[in-house]
């Protein structure tokens, strides 16, 4: 079910005040974070957010095209090693 | 048998249900469409005359998206989530099931026929593989 929108989008307060904070002083440094579950807002186009992924931060610049979405939908949580390549490893094992 | 909106052919049926063989209109729209345009749906499509019909297809016109309109804007949502990269455009670009569903058995709509893919064994055939690829 979606969220209702008498509630507003919902984004992490902290990563709101960083965002501010660069805007009011206008740089752009990628911003750290590990707030995936944030909704991107029309503020944050332009900026370069460095998203955790578990492991490491995966850097992406919002677009506009992005408001709406989450941020952890652009920082991947797995990664896909492709079926059926045979590896020295598993045929050794043979 | 009557034409509606260029080449829409809704058979012998009552118009209702002729109505959802248009893309983009089920059941709920196509008895809206009859209310909103003072026709039985109990009718029979082959029975309409001129007049209904130009009704009608004004109506789809105007409050509808149907057909290539509708297939144009569903196509550019999903350019859209692939343009941006987003976790749910992977998935359309993989052909994979985008709402989380399971995947290990089952999502076959998305998947296709069975394909079998196992460890290629042997350095020659592996090398073969690698370069095929």
């Amino acid at each position: 079910m979606a969220r209702s929108i008498k509630k507003g989008p919902f984004v992490d307060q902290h990563l709101i005040d960083k965002v501010e904070r660069m805007n009011a002083t206008g740089q752009k440094r990628p911003i750290k974070t590990w707030s995936r579950r944030s909704m991107i807002l029309p503020d944050f186009v332009g900026h370069t957010m460095a998203i955790h992924n578990g492991k490491t931060f995966i850097s992406v610049f919002v677009t506009e095209n992005m408001v709406g979405h989450r941020l952890g939908e652009f920082a991947m949580t797995r990664a896909f090693r492709r079926h059926g390549a045979a590896t020295d490893k598993t045929v050794s094992l043979k | 048998m009557p034409r509606i909106f260029g080449v829409e052919i809704p058979g012998r049926k009552r118009t209702e249900y002729a109505l959802c063989s248009i893309y983009g209109i089920g059941l709920t729209l196509a008895r809206e469409i009859c209310e909103k345009s003072g026709i039985d749906p109990a009718k029979k499509a082959d029975a309409l005359n001129d007049e209904e019909l130009s009704q009608i297809s004004k109506l789809l016109q105007t409050e509808y998206r149907t057909e290539g309109d509708l297939r144009r804007e569903i196509s550019g949502n999903i350019r859209r989530l692939i343009s941006i990269n987003s976790y749910r455009g992977s998935r359309h670009r993989r052909g994979l099931p985008v709402r989380g569903q399971r995947t290990q058995t089952n999502a076959r709509t998305r998947k296709g026929p069975r394909k079998t893919v196992g460890a290629v064994r042997g350095k020659e055939a592996r090398a073969a593989a690698k370069s095929g690829k």
